[in-house]
């Protein structure tokens, strides 16, 4: 065997995907209320489930969050390269692949006997998920710091393009987190492998 | 004097009736909002620890104490050559919108007549200003985007003097940390140094070619292109160069100081 068995979920990935979700959640309920002070489109979130209480307050959480989304994040992305854990799980991954995986999963054909196998879809959705909180955090920067960052500015359309690159990409995050919650409830024991591990057995 | 009711004809469950039809919404509103306050901040977070997290002491000290983080990791940012975007005069945005802690009736009036700058703190000149000193010094002008902590922003022009050489006039101390202001709607912020001296942040006195009308901040404001609104005091009255931390209107509710690129 080229690989030992190896932990499926290590205690690198473990810490780092919950405090994630920590992060996420606390950025995605107080980035509302702050979408709320002055909506961008045609509506706004129900007060009930955003966090901060007020606009000072919930600029607070965000700016606090944001450190730990941004630094557990490259923390995560450096793990998961270092280790060979990115290219050995997540690639290789293919249009067709994906359909293939996709279409077996809607006939229910798609197996998750081994945790240490993602499919293709699987590959996808987190590969476009890292790409996706990338995509916030730089787009956030811009409008931190539009002008210490113009470069970052201008690729993102300038800071009201950033506001809408902002907002589109919370919202497929969140969309990913819908899915995602949806597919764990389906298959329960991914969700204790995230929370204590298993060797698996290769 | 008062009339009997009686005399009114009226009876009393009539009133009864009318008082708790009135009533009722209004209790039934408030429970709500009690309930809406209470519930205030996301349910899965306050189930976590417990308790509402906004109204939790050590978790405000917390969050106060990373937003003094973030204004030194914000001051190690400023680059004080990185200028903000201007735009061509076709791009202001018309009518450029009014906005304050107040409406806009309410604006101060200045007059002219007897308004006089005041400069204290370390500097070594600390006379008071006329607005014609002002205007006879080397004016520039700016056509840049203001950008509101909400999150909206609007481009508009604004001419004046270049606020760094008004600190060299005045003889300002540029080592210390902060410049201070407090204005006729008895507004008040402080700025570091370094933003104070960035070419860019202009002591305005005229918007649109014209004098600086009342709702944009007659006599004068500090425009910062490179800072959030509320961080750009109007009708401003003193200026002083301090030391000394002395915080802002906004920001000792909760804003973010430094407040800006």
């Amino acid at each position: 065997m080229p690989c030992p068995p190896v932990s499926s979920h290590p205690r690198w990935l473990r810490l780092t995907h919950w405090l994630n979700a920590l992060a996420v959640l606390v950025m995605v309920t107080s980035g509302w209320r702050i979408y709320n002070a002055s909506p961008l489109y045609d509506f706004s979130f129900p007060k009930g489930i955003t966090l901060g209480g007020w606009l000072g307050g919930a600029l607070q959480w965000h700016f606090a969050a944001m450190w730990f989304l941004a630094v557990n994040g490259l923390v995560y992305l450096a793990c998961n390269l270092f280790s060979g854990r990115l290219k050995r799980r997540f690639f290789p991954v293919s249009p067709k692949g994906v359909l293939h995986d996709f279409w077996a999963a809607l006939r229910g054909k798609l197996g998750h006997a081994d945790l240490n196998h993602y499919n293709q879809v699987q590959r996808l959705a987190y590969l476009f998920v890292m790409v996706d909180i990338t995509l916030l955090v730089l787009s956030g920067l811009v409008l931190w710091k539009s002008v210490q960052f113009p470069l970052l500015r201008e690729l993102l359309w300038g800071y009201e393009g950033a506001r809408h690159v902002h907002f589109i990409a919370m919202a497929l995050l969140v969309a990913f987190v819908a899915v995602h919650l949806v597919m764990v409830a389906l298959v329960p024991k991914t969700l204790l492998a995230m929370i204590v591990g298993r060797k698996e057995p290769i | 004097m008062k009339k009997p009711i009686q005399d009114a004809g009226l009876d009393e469950s009539s009133i009864l009736t009318d008082a708790r039809k009135i009533l009722a919404p209004q209790i039934e509103d408030r429970s709500r909002r009690s309930f809406l306050l209470r519930g205030l901040t996301l349910g899965g977070v306050a189930m976590l620890s417990g308790c509402n997290l906004t109204d939790n002491d050590s978790v405000e000290t917390a969050l106060s104490a990373m937003s003094r983080f973030n204004d030194r990791v914000q001051g190690w940012l400023f680059n004080p050559n990185a200028m903000a975007p201007t735009y061509p005069a076709s791009m202001i945005t018309r009518p450029f919108p009014f906005n304050a802690f107040y409406g806009i009736d309410e604006a101060p009036t200045v007059e002219e007549e007897s308004y006089r700058l005041e400069v204290t703190g370390l500097v070594t000149d600390k006379r008071t200003w006329r607005l014609e000193e002002l205007r006879a010094m080397a004016q520039t002008e700016q056509i840049t985007r203001h950008i509101c902590v909400e999150g909206w922003s609007a481009i508009g022009r604004w001419g004046g003097v270049r606020f760094s050489d008004f600190l060299k006039r005045v003889g300002a101390d540029t080592d210390a940390k902060y410049v201070g202001f407090k204005c006729a709607d008895d507004y008040y912020t402080s700025i570091d140094m370094a933003t104070a001296l960035h070419a860019q942040t202009l002591l305005t006195l005229t918007y649109d070619g014209a004098v600086l009308p009342r709702e944009y901040g007659f006599p004068m404001k500090l425009r910062m292109p490179t800072k959030l609104g509320y961080k750009n005091p109007k009708h401003i009255q003193a200026i002083f160069v301090s030391n000394t931390y002395s915080g802002g209107y906004w920001e000792d509710q909760g804003y973010n100081w430094f407040g800006g690129s």
